[in-house]
């Protein structure tokens, strides 16, 4: 490879950093002003009540926790598939992982916050930590939201360690780049980076560490967040399979959450020559295996459920499978199962766009499955005195848009600070020209692709 | 706590009572049509038969003061938890709102303060002084008029003595015009409670899930 190749992709690579058009600026007044607006709604929450919201008795959570658990599987995409293509040395993830990578970070963030959201008395919200306090009190270590707290915890410390480790020898490219206070700024997160063959070895070495924890943590998590569920005594929710049927669902909407994201990057930033048809094919098929694995979660529960034929459980059952949430369902199945099967399952659907398409429907339908998973079966526990019904009302919906403008401002903002493709990884895997690339049906799924 | 359904008439006294001793916040019709009244005790009705031949059943259900809560792990903070005596008591000063107690609990006896507490006039000249007023965001349930336990003991610890069968009557069971509702001593075998307890009669509400409750409902007599 070519000094002057080297030269060009730096060069394409940090283009978005050192020129800004107008547009971004609008695009990012745009998304801070909804997440503004998220904000305000949620002051106004506090301010007026928690009764501006649609929660009720019986079915005190709802959209909130919704949220909490779909942007917590969000951050699966990141840091679980880049741990693991590292891991397996696949070739082609050198220009995705840190697409991925930042996702976990931003998601986790966003989805961390809903349980403070959602709480009746936020302000209060460090009694879920242990923290020195006067009184000796410690938080109840039987309650999953506290093992929530440090899963997610463990996490977000893992995942921002896993995506700032590859990107210090870019911030150092950065630093020798610019002048003034970009230099000064860049040069402290560049963590004083020389490039000696020392820092190499230690930077290899710490990145190989970080792959391997942070793949039972990123299992562990989304496991626990399934138990603040499948620990109470609720039809449906007191299912021992909760555990791989969540993490499974996880994976399933990260790589959907992925692939949108790489394909706005490839559009917007202009990146066609980095993130090529077959990395958006490479993650489809992932997506179809994922689609089918959830569908076979879903099945089995369905199916266990109804042969165990318990009232309680049965009437929960019914209420989605035909009655009134049978609609959002249904869609869940159409958007989850047969749109993502139907087109990736077929080689030349397996396009961008098709990817695309197909991963839209995986978020709705993702989104769709835990307010499934959350809401009929609070509306139906066992007494039918107590039966409720559940509505969102404007505050929740508000605060629902804020958080996915928040992603994408995140996100915007990150690619405009922060390199969006690793320039140093690439180099490293001496990329090639598009031209050299096997074609997309011949592209072997894992391995090193262009030897 | 036993309840007899024989003689329950399904009055709502107990309601109202408890409404009166456990300064419960009257939501108005709004927010009772979303969902949201707050009744520690309500009378539970079911419809048996097909019209006309139709036979309605009174259920009184309040907290069941479960040995085994599912309320209780759950939360984080410990607000709600066991104490000494076996009360299932709810700390509203250490509740943070997570609502996932009564997620947990399968009686749904578990209400969530939406909105700080208000009352129409004049229930607003009644508060009861013994019984703190819950804040917006946290939880509340039936306490099994602790305050009033509490008197008791104390009384009778001053007098040197033991607290009496009978002694102690929450506002249920007082204003209970049928005396469906006993309230005593389940430790002691020669109490009320514990005698109708053993009844024959006897069961405990979603005995199935394990929970151990502490009200035993004694059911409805069938005519000869």
């Amino acid at each position: 490879m070519s000094g002057k190749s080297h030269a060009k992709l730096t060069n394409d690579l940090l283009r978005p950093l050192e020129q800004t058009s107008w547009r971004f600026y609008l695009l990012v007044a745009f998304l801070a002003s909804i997440v503004a607006m998220g904000l305000g709604t949620w002051a106004y929450q506090m301010y007026m009540g928690f009764g501006m919201t649609g929660i009720n008795m019986p079915v005190y959570w709802a959209f909130y926790i919704t949220n909490f658990v779909f942007w917590i599987g969000i951050s699966h995409a990141g840091t679980l598939i880049s741990a693991i293509l590292r891991l397996v040395n696949a070739g082609w993830r050198r220009p995705v992982t840190r697409c991925a990578e930042v996702i976990t970070a931003f998601a986790l963030m966003i989805g961390a916050m809903f349980p403070i959201i959602h709480l009746g008395r936020p302000w209060l919200f460090f009694w879920l930590m242990p923290y020195p306090n006067q009184r000796m009190i410690w938080p109840n270590f039987r309650s999953p939201l506290v093992w929530d707290f440090f899963a997610i915890s463990t996490y977000l410390t893992g995942s921002v360690l896993f995506l700032f480790l590859p990107m210090i020898p870019d911030f150092a490219l950065i630093r020798d780049r610019a002048t003034g206070l970009r230099r000064t700024i860049y040069g402290a997160l560049a963590l004083g980076w020389r490039g000696t063959t020392k820092q190499w070895h230690r930077l290899e070495t710490a990145m190989q560490i970080m792959a391997i924890a942070i793949i039972p943590v990123a299992v562990s998590v989304h496991t626990i967040v399934s138990f603040d569920f499948s620990m109470a005594p609720v039809p449906m929710w007191h299912s021992t399979m909760f555990g791989p049927y969540f993490v499974a669902g996880a994976i399933f909407s990260g790589i959907a959450g992925l692939i949108i994201a790489m394909a706005a990057l490839r559009k917007f930033l202009h990146l066609e020559a980095y993130l090529h048809p077959v990395h958006f094919e490479n993650l489809g098929k992932l997506l179809l295996m994922m689609s089918m694995l959830w569908a076979y979660f879903v099945f089995a529960e369905r199916l266990t459920t109804w042969f165990g034929n318990d009232t309680a459980e049965m009437n929960v059952f019914y209420v989605t499978q035909r009655g009134s949430f049978s609609p959002l369902y249904w869609t869940m199945i159409v958007c989850n199962f047969v749109i993502p099967f139907t087109i990736l399952a077929i080689r030349k659907l397996r396009t961008i766009g098709g990817c695309v398409i197909a991963s839209f429907g995986v978020c709705i339908g993702m989104w769709l499955e835990r307010f499934l998973i959350v809401v009929p079966s609070l509306s139906h526990k066992y007494l039918p005195y107590s039966c409720g019904h559940y509505r969102p009302r404007p505050v929740e919906i508000m605060i629902t848009i804020a958080t996915f403008a928040a992603m994408t401002l995140l996100y915007t903002l990150f690619s405009k600070f922060v390199p969006i493709i690793s320039i140093w990884e690439l180099k490293a895997g001496d990329h090639p020209s598009p031209a050299l690339y096997p074609s997309p049906s011949h592209e072997h799924a894992l391995g090193e692709t262009h030897a | 706590m036993a309840v007899d359904l024989d003689t329950c008439t399904g009055c709502g006294a107990c309601v109202t009572a408890c409404h009166a001793e456990n300064n419960i916040p009257t939501v108005g019709a709004d927010q009772a049509g979303r969902g949201r009244a707050m009744h520690w005790i309500r009378v539970e009705r079911y419809w048996e038969g097909e019209f006309p031949d139709v036979r309605l059943k009174f259920r009184p259900v309040m907290c069941q003061q479960c040995d085994a809560a599912p309320c209780e792990p759950v939360c984080p903070t410990y607000a709600s938890h066991h104490t000494d005596e076996g009360l299932n008591a709810q700390v509203y000063n250490r509740c943070i709102g997570t609502r996932y107690c009564a997620n947990a609990c399968p009686y749904n006896v578990r209400f969530f303060d939406f909105f700080n507490p208000q009352w129409p006039k004049p229930l607003n000249v009644q508060l009861n002084p013994d019984v703190s007023i819950r804040e917006v965001g946290v939880m509340e349930k039936c306490t099994f008029c602790v305050q009033r336990i509490s008197a008791a003991e104390i009384s009778a610890k001053a007098e040197k003595r033991g607290v009496k069968d009978g002694e102690i009557q929450p506002a249920c069971a007082q204003s209970c015009s049928a005396k469906a509702l006993v309230f005593g001593d389940l430790n002691d075998p020669d109490s009320e409670v514990s005698r109708l307890s053993r009844s024959e009669r006897g069961s405990k509400l979603l005995d199935e899930l394990g929970t151990m409750p502490k009200i035993t409902y004694l059911s409805k007599q069938t005519q000869a």
